[in-house]
């Protein structure tokens, strides 16, 4: 047994690649829908009047957010999790029979819960806070799956062979333990059903209906407080855990600093945190928040861009790589859309910046060249080194990557300038005064002046989808008629049929 | 002392956990030890406004419309008065928004009847054209859920004391102009439902749309009209 290499089971790593895949799809398909429906808005009642309701950009407008953030990238980080996880703590899930039951039992609970999310958001229950839409039985469900992840992780670490943790591993706890605060204490909610018991009187209305426990601005901070955070423990920390497991993995070079990575990690914990206050400047909250938040928005740049310098330095020497491997453009792609997003987010919370940038599109536009050209071309690229290995087929297509990788990118460049002027134009025309103090434009101005950008931003989203449809055929045909590879082909570079 | 604790997972977690919860304490403790105060002439909702604003909610119009005037003379200039934090102290959740595809409307009740409400959400574009607002034309047929509503002011009152009066309990609340009022909720949920329908009745006199009043009139609350009224106490 201790001679020969061990036999990684992918049982459950392969069930949310499929998810990743298909909420992916699910997800990126309502952006679409709903960038058109700003362009043209006749396309709210596309399928007749009788289900707009259920078309209409504002029902559909939470199920976008949720089902990219908790479908497609939550089940990356699963996935990969189910993979690296095993791989940098040399054990295997077959191994235990109790984890390989829980990562079971983690999955489909999983599907449950998206299930119930997709129901309950487009019959319109929700709590209005974004990205924590879900009434209380949902987010019971969903602290249910939140703990077997939890038992999962430190389960396999418990039996873990390799005794020092790797980098990564430092990241899938991070995921872990921030989501559980700031999910928990941002959820903290009163079940009206039970609890309306002024006149003794219990049970009445909607079951599933709760009202916060904080009101207005204590409100709006816990929200921002988790909103920003949520973004930092779901879509910064856990694909930083990615990107320093599959660039070595896959280029085959160490990771260029080891003192690098332990300043980014630890930096980016202590400082994220504080930053939640950049999404209420010139609100109620106050100020000496508002100030911290702004204030360590610029100096998590230091954590953010550490570990992309840590990753384009790894590739020193190696550059070739990128010009051969679509694997690696993809990785190389993703870091330095990483360190472009984390320095335009710093610019966004500066305080005479964000008086112009709150409310408009370029916020949105931010969010989408760090989810689309960050997270999700880091997950598809984690995918694609994931594919061989788990089926021990050869990737289908290289050059269909490298169509993928390309109508992908012009996709987001469409995306994030659109709404860069979208959303300069907006702010500058909504405080533009005349030569008599009198406001020069009125609302619906400042909308019609957008349509071009809502257009273009549509566009370059389609682009997006179109790829990442490449994408999940590219990894269906390797799954399904892929060339057999053996182990020794698997080592780094990802083999790849032309 | 890194590497030490790369080898020990537990403690590895406790360090993370303490490093990320740091920021927490010192922000959101010390805002949370004072309770939000309301300002003087805010009320909590009524039970049809309270109803409106769950259909509010429920189509995420916090989407799309903020409620947070900023102290910019731009702001002020379009929208009012600028927020102040009191102002919410009743809201739950706060409905701030973070995207304004369309204007403010925390003082929409100021600048806006329910006429043009009723004829905007049925019709947004031509109420006002260029918008690109879609039509809410199932708010006119869906019934409003006011024991939702009802349960909700039960639950805030005995948990979160908000200061509704209720039977012979009377408590004032001080206004702008020296005087003080009362919001009254039922203490049944039958009278709940007719408070409710006595309120509905005013705002369907301003209104033109015949199914809607029919249909108050048989005693049954559309949305639109919760959600109208809802939009009017905005101010």
């Amino acid at each position: 047994m201790e001679n020969r290499p061990l036999e990684y089971d992918y049982t459950v790593a392969k069930m949310f690649m499929l998810t990743t895949i298909v909420l992916g799809i699910v997800g990126m398909l309502v952006g679409v829908i709903l960038a058109f429906e700003l362009a043209f808005p006749s396309l709210n009642t596309v399928l007749g009047s009788g289900v707009a309701e259920y078309t209409n950009f504002s029902r559909l407008r939470p199920l976008h957010t949720d089902a990219v953030i908790f479908g497609f990238t939550l089940s990356g980080v699963f996935a990969t999790w189910y993979y690296v996880g095993q791989r940098v703590l040399k054990v295997s899930m077959a191994e235990s029979k109790f984890l390989m039951a829980v990562g079971k039992i983690h999955f489909y609970l999983y599907i449950v819960g998206v299930a119930a999310v997709v129901v309950s958001l487009l019959m319109g229950i929700t709590t209005s806070k974004e990205y924590a839409e879900f009434e209380w039985p949902i987010d019971i469900a969903i602290v249910i799956v939140w703990v077997l992840w939890g038992v999962s992780i430190f389960g396999l670490i418990g039996i873990r062979r390799e005794k020092a943790l790797y980098i990564s591993v430092w990241y899938y706890i991070a995921t872990f333990l921030g989501i559980a605060m700031l999910y928990l204490f941002n959820n903290m909610e009163v079940p009206t059903y039970f609890f309306a018991d002024g006149a003794g009187q219990a049970g009445i209305g909607a079951w599933y209906h709760s009202v916060s426990m904080y009101a207005g601005t204590n409100d709006a901070l816990v929200q921002w407080w988790y909103g920003h955070n949520a973004v930092a423990f779901g879509f910064t920390v856990p694909i930083v855990a990615m990107s320093y497991y599959f660039l070595p993995k896959e280029s085959g070079q160490a990771i260029y600093s080891y003192k690098l990575s332990l300043l980014s990690f630890w930096s980016l914990m202590f400082v994220y945190l504080w930053a939640g206050g950049h999404h209420l400047l010139f609100s109620t909250v106050p100020d000496w928040m508002q100030t911290m938040g702004s204030v360590f928005s610029i100096v998590l740049i230091l954590p953010s861009w550490g570990s992309a310098i840590n990753m384009l330095l790894t590739m020193k020497g190696e550059w070739k790589q990128v010009a051969e491997s679509p694997l690696i453009k993809f990785m190389i792609l993703a870091s330095t859309f990483y360190m472009f997003s984390t320095l335009e987010g710093p610019i966004q919370a500066i305080k005479s910046v964000n008086a112009i940038a709150h409310f408009t599109d370029w916020i949105v536009g931010h969010v989408h060249d760090g989810v689309l050209g960050w997270v999700a071309f880091m997950i598809m690229a984690s995918l694609f080194h994931m594919a061989p290995r788990v089926f021990k087929k050869e990737i289908y297509s290289k050059s269909l990557m490298n169509t993928q990788f390309w109508i992908q990118t012009l996709g987001v460049i469409l995306y994030f300038t659109s709404m860069w002027i979208a959303g300069i134009t907006q702010g500058m025309m909504w405080r533009a005064h005349d030569a008599f103090g009198n406001l020069t434009y009125s609302f619906v101005d400042t909308v019609a002046a957008l349509h071009p950008y809502f257009f273009i931003r549509g566009v370059g989203g389609a682009l997006y989808l179109i790829g990442f449809l490449m994408f999940a055929y590219n990894i269906y045909k390797t799954w399904t008629v892929g060339r057999q590879v053996e182990e020794r082909e698997l080592t780094n570079a990802t083999p790849m049929a032309a | 002392m890194f590497h030490w604790l790369e080898k020990r997972p537990f403690f590895f977690a406790v360090g993370v956990f303490v490093v990320i919860a740091f920021a927490g304490l010192v922000e959101i403790l010390p805002n949370f030890a004072q309770q939000s105060q309301p300002t003087v002439g805010t009320k909590p909702y009524s039970t049809l406004e309270l109803t409106g604003r769950h259909v509010y909610i429920k189509n995420s119009c916090n989407a799309c419309h903020s409620q947070l005037i900023r102290p910019f003379k731009s702001e002020t200039d379009r929208y009012g008065s600028y927020s102040k934090s009191g102002e919410y102290a009743y809201d739950r959740p706060f409905l701030w928004g973070s995207k304004r595809t369309g204007p403010d409307l925390m003082r929409v009740g100021n600048y806006r009847t329910t006429d043009w409400h009723e004829n905007h959400m049925m019709d947004p574009i031509g109420t006002v054209p260029g918008s690109v607002m879609p039509s809410y034309p199932w708010m006119f047929t869906n019934l409003a859920d006011v024991d939702t509503a009802y349960a909700e002011q039960l639950t805030i009152k005995s948990v979160f004391k908000v200061p509704y009066s209720m039977g012979d309990e009377k408590i004032l609340i001080p206004m702008e102009d020296g005087t003080s009022e009362t919001v009254e909720i039922a203490t049944t949920l039958a009278g709940a439902n007719a408070a409710a329908l006595e309120e509905a009745k005013l705002i369907v006199a301003d209104m033109k749309n015949q199914d809607v009043k029919d249909m108050v009139a048989a005693g049954k609350i559309p949305e639109i009209v919760a959600l109208i009224a809802y939009l009017n106490s905005l101010k």
